[in-house]
């Protein structure tokens, strides 16, 4: 493999790991900060154990979006610095002010959260945790902006050979971001919900596993008590209103994700074509979706692909809102993207060893086909999981089947494999450009990169490769370290979020057994228990 | 002169030197960690002052790469792309510098604390170090070839530079920290501190006035020369005033130190960003390395206004914990009764050794 190569995949394995992190902590953070303000609106007491039992879980989730996070904005100068400079005048700005107005908020502010319980007043500590939120979501537009300007370069002019931007506002409202931002949104918070629904699906199991809970006659739940710190009855109404929670929570993520989604294909469909040729693996002119295609798809070959199940219409509906536009296969659209963009790579020293070979315009179609699929499959399977889920606890018992509250665990992870797959179809699907040619572009549609030409020409192979192996090495470690913790936390329960409820318990005792002069009691800074 | 390009080269020392002011105490007090803390409740006392800042100061780097990306993209790239695998260290250190502060109480296992108190000693070191090798290099040049592209190996840009700029930014970032607990911790850490300030601020001083004095030799004028005299008194009035017992006056003291000796380097640097060793003409300058003064003008804008707000929120924040913090305040550790005891974590200790291994 080559330098371009291994770059790739770092940038593939390092990006899709951090996202892993991001949606959660986007999504989390979110239903944190609801759940905080109805505590401040209600006072109810469930409402702080949950603020505080999620919170624990999305601050151990945070920390590595942080850490991994970093590593993305370092690595477009280091891997990529032909990229940097191609597109640094407009690419970098959304970077900036990314830094600038969003992460300076959301450390600070959720610095101020985690520790300011005691010093704060109620209300101002709940709003820094919203604004930290705020700011999250702020970041995740700028990114985006940034993303969508590879995809769909707007804005600007070439000067001297490089896209210098003229159109601030044409950059920041690029219509591929104002959907892609959405979307992305809306697929954050579906994480988060079936993160709520599958954990408290166990807590809820475990109590009822445990013989705390029990269920009358009429199939409705009796909460019960057990003496053991937070597996109280207050602790039976966390798990089902963080259940519902969830549950809605992922219902709306699949409304709004199939909606932005829905206008997103629509864009896509004008604004790189063989992208959504290629996730369809249609070869030909058609109108049909394909539900199955069999075939070498992988072999980039498109006569060998051939569609087993096809939906007619719906391609066209997917791509312009009706039953019978034909909507352009690859075949069609090979020879215009070559007779556009040139069928081998030019013969310049940027290009290294690959200076004059053929341009595979093509993406892995094998990716991009099941990629699309995956997406949709995963969110699907999540929310119709939700919708039952609420049938199936309306008389606020789960089930006593094992087996079922493993599907519901496990079903976690279904979001996460929706975002990572939406994530790898749109970005490989864009090759072999990094920097996608916009077709609507009145005379300024040679704003493109190949891939092939933004590597950095300076760094070796075997410096790369080393980064990959460091970076993959020590990500694999530490998600092992975050999953553990997380577990440990999610059964430790609410208590392990708040000591204050096991101490409560063990201060008791000590009133009878009097041992005299203890260092400060645990219960009386919870603030630093919280966080270190 | 270029008017837009020469306000971001300011604008990006001014971040710089914010975070050498800020991150510098939070790194050094990682190093601390090892160095100077005697035992775990001094070492909760470390985290604790830091705790609810070190993120807010880490973002003053992304946002100084932020901007150099945007304002200076040569710069950016040929920086970035040169010093390939020491600032692969500098990710490396964040990470786990980053990972250890939340997850070093989450286990409450003798072997997974001191795991992670290594992590974040040895992060904060590597950070400190790297930071400093790469902003001494782009003041005193890389073997650049005519696109900005690095000649030579992996290793081309290793100097005595490089060497230099490190030390002078962990000694710094040491004594910092120094000065910071005295004026952040109470009872015998705040006193320790200062008296350990004292001894070692005179020769933690000294790389980066050495630094300071290099780059005036290579491209000074009179005006950063005087900086660098600025940066001396400055350090000598740090220690005199610590030596009479003062506590906030030293920590300013280093404040303006690190203001004038960056002032002093970036100053004598100007015009150039990145000089190359190999040919003065593939140079890189404020004029031939920067963004469009329209993408300037936008973020001169924004920045003028979102630059002071972060400074408010972020002066609220040491406002809202400006309580000092002793051992007395740091509560025991306690492990805590799970809710659910399973055969995968059989109790609080089962749970904490079997993470303790995945934490190795």
């Amino acid at each position: 493999m080559d330098a371009l190569e291994i770059a790739r995949w770092q940038f593939g394995i390092t990006t899709v790991y951090h996202f892993m992190m991001v949606p959660l902590t986007i999504g989390l953070g979110l239903v944190v900060a609801i759940i905080q303000t109805l505590w401040y609106r209600t006072g109810k007491p469930e409402y702080l154990r949950m603020t505080k039992f999620w919170g624990k879980l999305f601050l151990i989730n945070f920390i590595m979006g942080v850490a991994t996070g970093i590593v993305q904005e370092f690595q477009f100068g280091m891997a990529w610095s032909e990229y940097s400079r191609f597109v640094g005048d407009v690419f970098g700005a959304p970077l900036a002010l990314e830094a600038l107005l969003a992460f300076f908020v959301e450390s600070t502010f959720l610095g101020l959260w985690i520790f300011g319980w005691k010093q704060l007043k109620r209300g101002v500590h709940l709003a820094c945790l919203w604004i930290a939120v705020v700011g999250s979501l702020f970041s995740a537009y700028f990114i985006i902006v940034a993303n969508s300007w590879m995809q769909h370069p707007v804005g600007v002019e070439m000067i001297n050979g490089r896209p210098v931007m003229t159109d601030a506002w044409a950059v920041f409202t690029n219509n591929t971001a104002l959907v892609a931002v959405p979307h992305t949104l809306f697929g954050a918070l579906g994480v988060a919900g079936a993160f709520l629904l599958g954990i408290a699906w166990y807590h809820l199991w475990r109590r009822r596993h445990d013989g705390i809970d029990t269920v009358g006659k009429d199939g409705r739940l009796i909460p019960g008590s057990a003496a053991i710190p937070g597996r109280d009855k207050a602790d039976y109404n966390v798990w089902i209103r963080s259940l519902r929670i969830g549950a809605v929570v992922a219902m709306i993520s699949f409304a709004g994700t199939a909606f932005t989604g829905d206008l997103q294909g629509k864009l896509m469909f004008q604004q790189q074509p063989m992208k959504m040729a290629a996730a369809e693996a249609a070869c030909h002119d058609g109108t049909g979706f394909s539900v199955l295609s069999v075939g070498n798809i992988g072999g980039r070959n498109c006569d060998d692909v051939v569609a087993v199940i096809e939906v007619p219409g719906i391609l066209s509906f997917l791509a312009k809102g009706d039953f019978t536009t034909e909507v352009k296969g690859v075949n069609s659209l090979l020879p215009e993207y070559q007779e556009k963009y040139g069928t081998h790579l030019p013969d310049n020293p940027l290009y290294g060893d690959r200076a004059g070979k053929e341009i595979q315009y093509v993406p892995v179609m094998e990716v991009t086909y099941w990629g699309f699929r995956m997406m949709i499959g995963f969110g699907g399977i999540a929310a119709f999981a939700a919708l039952l889920a609420l049938w199936v606890t309306r008389k606020g018992a789960v089930p006593q089947a094992r087996w079922l509250m493993r599907l519901a665990v496990f079903g976690i992870l279904a979001p996460f494999g929706a975002n990572a797959a939406g994530w790898i179809f749109t970005e490989m699907g864009r090759q072999p450009f990094v920097v996608a040619p916009n077709p609507d572009m009145n005379g300024i549609d040679q704003v493109f990169m190949f891939t092939a030409a933004a590597v950095s020409p300076g760094v070796s192979a075997g410096e790369i490769i080393t980064s990959l192996v460091v970076l993959s090495g020590i990500y694999a470690v530490l998600l092992v370290v975050e999953v553990r913790l997380l577990v440990k936390y999610v059964r430790g329960g609410v208590a392990s979020a708040m000591p204050e409820l096991a101490h409560a318990a063990t201060d008791k005792d000590r009133d009878t057994t009097d041992d005299g002069g203890t260092p400060p009691s645990a219960g009386a800074d919870d603030v630093l228990a919280f966080a270190y | 002169m270029e008017l837009l390009p020469t306000i971001w080269f300011i604008a990006i020392a001014v971040l710089w030197t914010g975070y050498l002011f800020l991150e510098g105490f939070d790194l050094g007090v990682g190093m601390l960690m090892k160095l100077f803390a005697r035992n775990d409740a001094e070492r909760r006392v470390l985290l604790n002052t830091i705790g609810p800042v070190w993120d807010g100061n880490e973002v003053w780097l992304l946002t100084a790469g932020g901007a150099t990306f945007a304002a200076f993209p040569l710069w950016y790239a040929s920086l970035f792309s040169a010093l390939y695998l020491p600032l692969l260290l500098v990710l490396v250190a964040l990470i786990f510098r980053a990972v250890a502060f939340e997850y070093r109480g989450k286990v409450d296992s003798e072997r997974w604390r001191t795991g992670w108190d290594w992590a974040i000693a040895l992060g904060s070191f590597f950070a400190a170090f790297g930071v400093g090798a790469a902003l001494a290099l782009t003041t005193t040049g890389l073997p650049l070839d005519a696109n900005g592209d690095r000649d030579g190996g992996p290793f081309a840009w290793f100097n005595g530079y490089a060497v230099l700029g490190g030390l002078a930014v962990v000694a710094f970032a040491l004594v910092h920290a120094l000065a910071f607990l005295a004026l952040k911790s109470d009872g015998e850490v705040r006193h320790r501190a200062r008296r350990t300030f004292v001894r070692w601020v005179p020769l933690a001083a000294l790389p980066m006035l050495a630094w300071s004095v290099a780059v005036q030799f290579l491209s000074g004028k009179p005006w950063t020369w005087a900086l660098t005299a600025v940066a001396l008194c400055a350090a000598a009035a740090a220690w005199w005033l610590a030596s009479k017992g003062r506590e906030g006056r030293p920590f300013m003291a280093l404040a303006l130190f690190i203001a004038a000796s960056a002032a002093s380097i970036f100053g004598a640097a100007y015009p150039v960003v990145l000089p190359s060793t190999l040919n003065p003409a593939f140079d890189l300058t404020v004029a031939n390395a920067s963004s469009s003064d329209y993408t300037l003008g936008l973020m001169s804008i924004v920045a003028a206004f979102g630059l002071p707000l972060v400074i408010a929120y972020q002066a609220w924040t040491y406002w809202v914990f400006r309580r000092r913090v002793s051992v007395n305040h740091i509560p025991a550790a306690h492990g805590f009764l799970p809710a659910i005891a399973s055969k995968v974590l059989a109790g609080a200790d089962g749970g904490a050794a079997g993470a303790g291994k995945a934490g190795r």
